[in-house]
């Protein structure tokens, strides 16, 4: 039982990880644009379809860093010359562009790659088991996707809190027009932080793809629990967004992981019931209904604190 | 005027049957070219192009070109039907399917309507792989062919073979949310309980069909069960990714699957480091003994790039000519007549039967495992190295269950 729960432990605090690569970009995008991009996971997709061609042409390392740099270009070129001509037209074109974008980018993908996944392996430096616990072996690459979304927390963090960039970021997201007033160019602003975003997601991908599947499906399989992340954290909020991921990680991973059902609990139903709904719903398990957690809790959390965790307004 | 009108008369059915004899055989190929399944779909589509060619070079079926319409079904049953339709639109009175029983199901209930109710239009569906035992059983039809084993027949070869190996001590069952996946671990309960009431189920586990991509957490769950062996009845990506995950965390069980050749399997497999501890049963394997069977694996493998995942496919597309020419005629009503208790050579050798009861085939049967290959063995699998050997054959008659279907005919 220890050994389950330490290891769906890491498998939480990983997925968690990754998911906050994803919707930390996704959550200071909308809180400074007011735009949900429904497009953010399809950059996630084109970081992994982007690392696994520069993986084969010039290796993993670069990749790791030239993928997620070509995907924040891409970001950045879709908010200078698609997002900003929008945006007088309001919020509605800014979402129907952001997720036109979303289709557009699969199936150029699928158009380039193919529709089946593609053979994006784990670089051979990280291809050994870092330790075994328990006689379960934890692979190295895990530990290595661990260690760079770490990473990635604390320099967004340092950039945001501590430095001028992240100041004058801070304040284009409450008052643009102000910060406008006071001569730093807020579309610029808005630009370098749309391509940050994006470049995050992509890089989510490049480390992702070789761990998961790269196929052009990725994106719809991961873009929905994103949005349930942001609205959970609070929209806008970084550290609810941080929480928000390690919490939906560990719920995802530890509900795969028990057993438990009504039947369970509270006994087997009376036979004289026999096969009925109530006796398909009394026997799922949690494990069942893994997938569809992290939505119920969207909807609680809805319910019960609209502004999200760590949220200042109501979404 | 008259005259006119009786020339027009003879005149009229001589020119519809002169282009009759130009009209292409259309085969509505309705599988998943996209999102999860559709690295096994691709797979099937090149298999059953490569066969229609190979047919067309023998001068087609009666004189008359085979055609596959690729259709895009996205493993989801509304959607096929839809794609249904548009082959019947596009003029294709056969249909082939195979992944997913629920798109199956789905399939043979439209076919079945769709004949009832145009009556001279009639499509006949071809079931390469959909296997729940359902269809040839209580919700069986007179459309609907199958030339795949039943999953039932293949569980009762499984278990079977499981029955002699005293080491089994502890079985997991990790099965796909839908009607196949809920079918196999029914029955491996089941066929396990009456002939190894010894052995333990330590877990019972249904995941959702197609949309995991980490199964990390799902292998820490078997290796906490301590289970010495797990029976799945996964495909595609589902197999593929239980596997890698098995493989980084270095569970070491026995593997009893269904479909663990499909794309990604074999690579999966041999990262797990079990040689020969991944049993697959199926009607052919690449090194089987017969040398008509691998003689075609080594041209399909030189033309299609991949190895053949589906024997059956090509007993499929065979067994259709066969019945055509057996009725004259590629007139689906004839063809499905003709096809009733043909008898027909497989292509791994032996006999099988296409049972009027309820349109399933029946057919020798194998269990092979994956591994190091000894001499023999020819055919290695996604440039591994290693590749399948027979450990047990199941004749025919062996595998004959009996049905509960009523047949309702034209």
């Amino acid at each position: 039982m220890l050994e389950l729960i330490v290891i769906s432990t890491l498998n939480g605090v990983l997925f968690g990880m990754l998911l906050f690569l994803l919707s930390s970009g996704l959550t200071v995008i909308f809180s400074m644009m007011g735009v949900l991009n429904f497009a953010h996971a399809s950059f996630y997709m084109l970081g992994a379809f982007f690392g696994y061609q520069l993986t084969k042409w010039i290796g993993f390392w670069p990749a790791l860093v030239l993928a997620p740099l070509l995907v924040g270009a891409v970001g950045m070129a879709v908010e200078r010359y698609g997002l900003r001509n929008t945006h007088k037209h309001g919020h509605v074109a800014e979402l129907l562009l952001t997720f036109g974008l979303a289709f557009a980018i699969e199936e150029i993908v699928s158009m380039i790659w193919g529709k089946s996944p593609v053979d994006y392996r784990v670089p051979a430096a990280l291809d050994f088991p870092a330790f075994t616990i328990f006689s379960t072996n934890y692979p190295a690459y895990k530990i290595f996707m661990l260690a760079i979304s770490v990473l990635i927390f604390i320099a967004l963090l340092i950039v945001l809190k501590r430095t001028r960039v992240g100041l004058i970021v801070e304040a284009a997201l409450t008052h643009p027009h102000m910060v406008g007033h006071l001569g730093h160019n807020v579309g610029q602003v808005f630009m370098l932080v749309f391509g940050v975003g994006s470049a995050l997601a992509g890089l989510a991908g490049v480390i992702a793809g070789p761990a998961l599947v790269t196929q052009s499906d990725m994106a719809a399989l991961l873009g929905p629990i994103l949005f349930v992340v942001i609205v959970f954290g609070g929209l806008g909020s970084l550290p609810g967004a941080f929480i928000a991921s390690l919490f939906i990680g560990l719920v995802q991973t530890f509900a795969v992981a028990l057993n438990g059902s009504l039947a369970s609990t509270f006994g087997p139903l009376d036979p004289s019931i026999g096969p009925s709904v109530l006796s398909d719903i009394w026997n799922v398990t949690i494990a069942q209904i893994a997938p569809v957690l992290p939505y119920v809790l969207l909807v609680v959390i809805l319910i019960v604190r609209p502004m999200g965790l760590l949220g200042t307004r109501e979404t | 005027m008259l005259k006119l009108t009786r020339v027009i008369a003879v005149a009229l059915p001589m020119l519809s049957g002169a282009a009759y004899a130009q009209e292409t055989v259309k085969i509505g190929y309705i599988d998943p070219l996209s999102g999860g399944g559709a690295s096994v779909g691709e797979g099937g589509l090149k298999t059953f192009q490569y066969l229609a060619d190979e047919l067309n070079a023998k001068g087609g079926i009666l004189g008359h070109k085979v055609e596959i319409i690729p259709l895009d079904n996205k493993t989801n049953p509304q959607e096929s039907l839809i794609q249904a339709q548009k082959a019947i639109d596009a003029g294709a009175h056969y249909i082939t399917q195979g992944n997913g029983s629920s798109v199956g199901a789905a399939l043979e209930d439209f076919v079945t309507k769709h004949n009832t109710r145009n009556p001279g239009k009639e499509v006949l569906y071809f079931n390469y792989a959909a296997v729940d035992p359902s269809m040839t059983n209580e919700k069986c039809s007179f459309w609907h062919f199958r030339w795949d084993a039943n999953s039932d027949i293949k569980m009762e070869a499984l278990t079977n073979y499981m029955k002699g190996n005293a080491a089994i001590k502890k079985v997991y069952l990790i099965n796909q949310d839908y009607s196949f996946g809920q079918s196999v671990r029914t029955q491996a309960r089941k066929m396990l309980g009456e002939k190894r009431p010894d052995v333990q189920i330590v877990g019972d586990e249904l995941h959702p069909l197609l949309k995991i991509t980490d199964f990390s957490p799902y292998i820490a769950k078997i290796k906490a069960s301590g289970a010495d062996s797990v029976v799945t009845g996964n495909w595609g990506q589902d197999f593929a990714l239980l596997l890698k995950a098995a493989a980084d965390a270095g569970l070491k069980v026995n593997w009893y699957t269904y479909y663990a050749g499909g794309a990604g399997g074999p690579t999966a497999i041999k990262q797990t480091g079990l040689d020969h501890q991944v049993f697959q049963i199926s009607e052919g394997i690449p090194n089987s003994d017969n040398p008509a069977a691998m003689e075609f694996e080594k041209a399909f493998r030189a033309k299609v790039g991949l190895s053949l995942w589906y024997p059956r496919a090509v007993n499929e597309m065979r067994m259709f000519k066969a019945a055509a020419e057996k009725a004259n005629s590629i007139d689906p009503v004839k063809v499905a007549a003709a096809l009733e208790d043909l008898k027909f050579d497989v292509l791994d050798g032996g006999s099988g039967v296409m049972r009027k009861d309820d349109h399933q085939f029946f057919q020798p049967i194998y269990i092979s495992s994956f591994g190091a290959r000894s001499e023999k063995e020819p055919f290695d699998e996604e440039n591994t190295g290693w590749g399948w050997r027979m450990v047990a054959k199941i004749d025919t008659p062996q595998t004959m269950l009996p049905t509960t279907c009523k047949m309702t005919r034209p």
